[in-house]
């Protein structure tokens, strides 16, 4: 149970963490790879506040205290936004880059501040509950990060229906022509990453409270990548994409960690894949999908989809295997035999190498073939939705 | 004085290893608008390759053959996935990049394992080369000037007077003229791709045994290759040399320069009494962020960077 509710915790936070993200790529077309700047800075402050306010015997709102998190994220957003956001685009990715690994790097040169390599700790019950919420227990944290994850949606899709929110839009797909109605993209783009600052530092202040300790890793590249793969992953195209990324790699990520190592290099390879292939991410896929059911077309697709959905998994499996058996011979392992489903390899005879390099080759060739099969159904889905009447 | 003149000549060895890495990424940058952002991991995979060629056939071999196997490599990347990428968009050009930096980084823990790897300088490059009032200049330091000094004026001679450079050139400012002149640009843009990457690669190799070849040694300068070409203008080639030089002079000299706030006051004769972090910051403790500072004026005084001819 507590296990569950860690977990659903930690999706809600990222959450938040991942819709503040897609304020920037999806809304307002920044790519940014310093995100986890304003997450950490929030997490860093709430933590502080809270100390400072227990050592000074002063009233305590743990409900409230993942706001000054995001008034932390808001204020960076604003000293930094202003320097970042004159240029969108490459430039743009560039500059969120080296902001990102300069407060990285100055979380080890502050050690007041920072804590050093330890972090820094806290008490999140101080027995000042009102109604007798401390927040002691794990449920009564899930439910304040439910409650804020909540508002947050609630807030960042009305967001999306504000001047503000369609301006960004606009900045995405024509600055120029924005420049010519008479906006600033410059300053469409500012008010957005302040913003985006302000959600992340609140996501960030719930993390605060929910591990009670703030290390140099909430600032990191690592996470700034990680909240890019959930709302990639997850779509960015629509408002709820990076909720189902969120999610997904959440629990991808306990699930998939407690049985391979090389859990990471899954991941690289399944976000290349999206990038590649399906750069709308799930979401994308399913609005796709969705027209075609609704239109009674599905039944088109389905047989091609299964007949690519073998050789798919031939090369899965044999992927798989040679990535496993690779990590079995590496220096830090020390048995080179393992089982992948029923199937025995030994990472030392040739045979089990040359079995997973037959059966990708052979699923790529089997995979072009069925891939040209599943775009001819797809013309011909297009082709009934275009005649169909609307 | 010496500690002038040692700082000055490892912060040159540095800025041409660093121009190395950025000359390729402007190049590819101009010409294809794509910022590489595992271009810092052709670096890697160059280092590595050469220690894994070396254990099996020695420095020198290891020497020549690495730099083209990470040109392929660079070639390979460009032809089957950056390509794809690009019908998607810049967004996805980046993030096709910035999947493979991480990818690049678990591929070569998977390989090679977590830990440092033992690569090392050949004894033939070891000793020292002179000494210079009380401390010594080793030759290997000496052997990646030469190698860096000599490969960029290789390739400058290359862009400056062969046919290919001259086409090169015509693609980066004209692309569509050239192909409707009957060059095939998408394989230019190969060509030139797998240049930056075996340019990266070498950098790797002479650089990998200099430093230290591990997993993080691409995520640890990658961020710097960034600056630099911020610094010296997007898309320049002079400004990314100027930058490089100014970067890695700058950074040598801060490491050996232990003062603070405080000491530069008293210099004017003022006594600071100031316990906060801030003014007891010494200019070596700074070093690591340096680049990024210098980067951060930059934008604020000079928003398209040294040499850059457009913001």
């Amino acid at each position: 149970m507590s296990f569950v509710l860690s977990l659903l915790s930690r999706i809600g936070i990222m959450t938040i963490f991942a819709l503040s993200y897609n304020m920037l790529l999806g809304q307002t077309g920044l790519l940014s790879f310093g995100h986890a700047v304003y997450f950490g800075l929030g997490s860093f402050a709430t933590l502080h506040l809270l100390n400072a306010l227990v050592a000074h015997g002063l009233p305590v709102s743990i409900t409230l205290l993942p706001l000054f998190g995001g008034l932390a994220g808001l204020a960076f957003g604003l000293l930094f936004g202003f320097f970042t956001t004159r240029r969108a685009g490459t430039t743009f990715a560039m500059i969120s880059l080296g902001i990102g690994e300069m407060v990285a790097s100055s979380s080890l040169m502050f050690p007041a501040f920072f804590g050093g390599e330890g972090g820094i700790t806290g008490n999140r019950v101080t027995g000042r509950g009102l109604f007798g919420i401390d927040y002691g227990t794990p449920l009564q944290m899930y439910c304040l990060i439910a409650a804020w994850a909540a508002l947050c949606l609630l807030l960042t899709y009305g967001l999306t229906q504000t001047p503000l929110g369609r301006l960004a839009n606009a900045v995405r797909d024509n600055p120029e022509r924005v420049e010519f109605i008479g906006y600033s993209p410059h300053s469409i783009r500012y008010r957005m990453v302040a913003l985006a600052g302000f959600f992340a530092g609140i996501a960030g202040g719930l993390s605060a409270l929910q591990y009670e300790i703030v290390t140099a890793e909430a600032l990191s590249d690592h996470l700034s990548g990680l909240v890019i793969l959930m709302a990639f992953v997850g779509g960015t195209g629509t408002f709820y994409g990076p909720l189902i990324g969120a999610a997904l790699v959440t629990v991808l990520q306990v699930a998939v960690a407690s049985v391979t190592p090389a859990w990471p290099f899954y991941f690289g390879l399944v976000f290349l894949l999206i990038v590649l292939y399906a750069p709308g991410g799930i979401a994308g896929l399913l609005v796709q999908h969705k027209a075609v059911w609704q239109a009674g077309l599905l039944r088109r697709l389905l047989p091609a989809y299964l007949v690519a959905a073998l050789p798919g998994a031939a090369v899965l499996l044999g992927t798989v295997a040679v990535v496993e058996m690779a990590y079995a011979r590496g220096p830090e392992r020390g048995d080179a035999r393992l089982h992948l489903l029923f199937l025995p390899l030994d990472a030392r005879s040739a045979v089990s190498w040359v079995l997973a390099a037959a059966a990708i080759a052979a699923g790529i060739l089997l995979l072009k073939i069925a891939s040209k099969q599943v775009a001819e159904r797809w013309e011909s889905v297009h082709a009934a939705l275009a005649e169909a009447p609307r | 004085m010496e500690f002038t003149l040692i700082s000055l000549l490892n912060g040159v060895t540095y800025g041409l290893l660093l121009f190395m890495l950025c000359g390729g990424l402007t190049l590819i940058f101009s010409m294809m608008g794509i910022l590489n952002f595992a271009h810092a991991s052709f670096y890697m995979l160059g280092a590595y390759l050469a220690f894994q060629l070396s254990a099996w056939l020695g420095f020198w071999p290891a020497f020549f053959l690495a730099p083209p196997l990470v040109g392929v490599a660079g070639a390979l990347v460009e032809r089957y996935g950056l390509r794809r990428a690009h019908r998607h968009g810049h967004v996805a050009e980046l993030l096709f990049t910035f999947g493979l930096s991480f990818l690049a980084v678990e591929m070569v823990q998977l390989v090679w394992g977590k830990a440092v790897v033992d690569y090392r300088v050949p004894p033939s490059l070891e000793g020292t080369l002179f000494t210079l009032y009380s401390t010594s200049f080793p030759v290997y330091k000496g052997f990646m000037m030469l190698v860096s000094v000599g490969m960029l004026a290789l390739l400058a001679a290359l862009l400056a007077y062969t046919r290919t450079g001259l086409i090169i050139k015509a693609a980066l400012s004209r692309p569509d003229m050239m192909q409707a002149l009957g060059h095939d640009v998408p394989r230019i843009f190969t060509l030139v791709f797998a240049g930056g990457a075996a340019l990266a690669g070498l950098a790797g190799v002479i650089g990998g045994n200099a430093f230290v070849t591990e997993p993080g040694m691409a995520a640890a300068v990658g961020p710097i290759v960034f600056v630099v070409v911020v610094v010296g203008g997007l898309g320049s080639l002079l400004g990314a040399f100027v930058a490089s030089l100014l970067i890695g002079i700058l950074q040598t000299f801060m490491v050996g320069w232990d003062y603070s706030i405080i000491d530069v006051a008293r210099l004017f004769g003022m006594q600071l009494h100031s316990t906060s972090a801030l003014t007891r910051l010494s200019l070596t403790q700074l070093a690591p962020i340096m680049p990024y500072l210098l980067m951060v004026a930059i934008l604020i005084f000079r928003p398209r960077g040294l040499m850059g001819a457009r913001s």
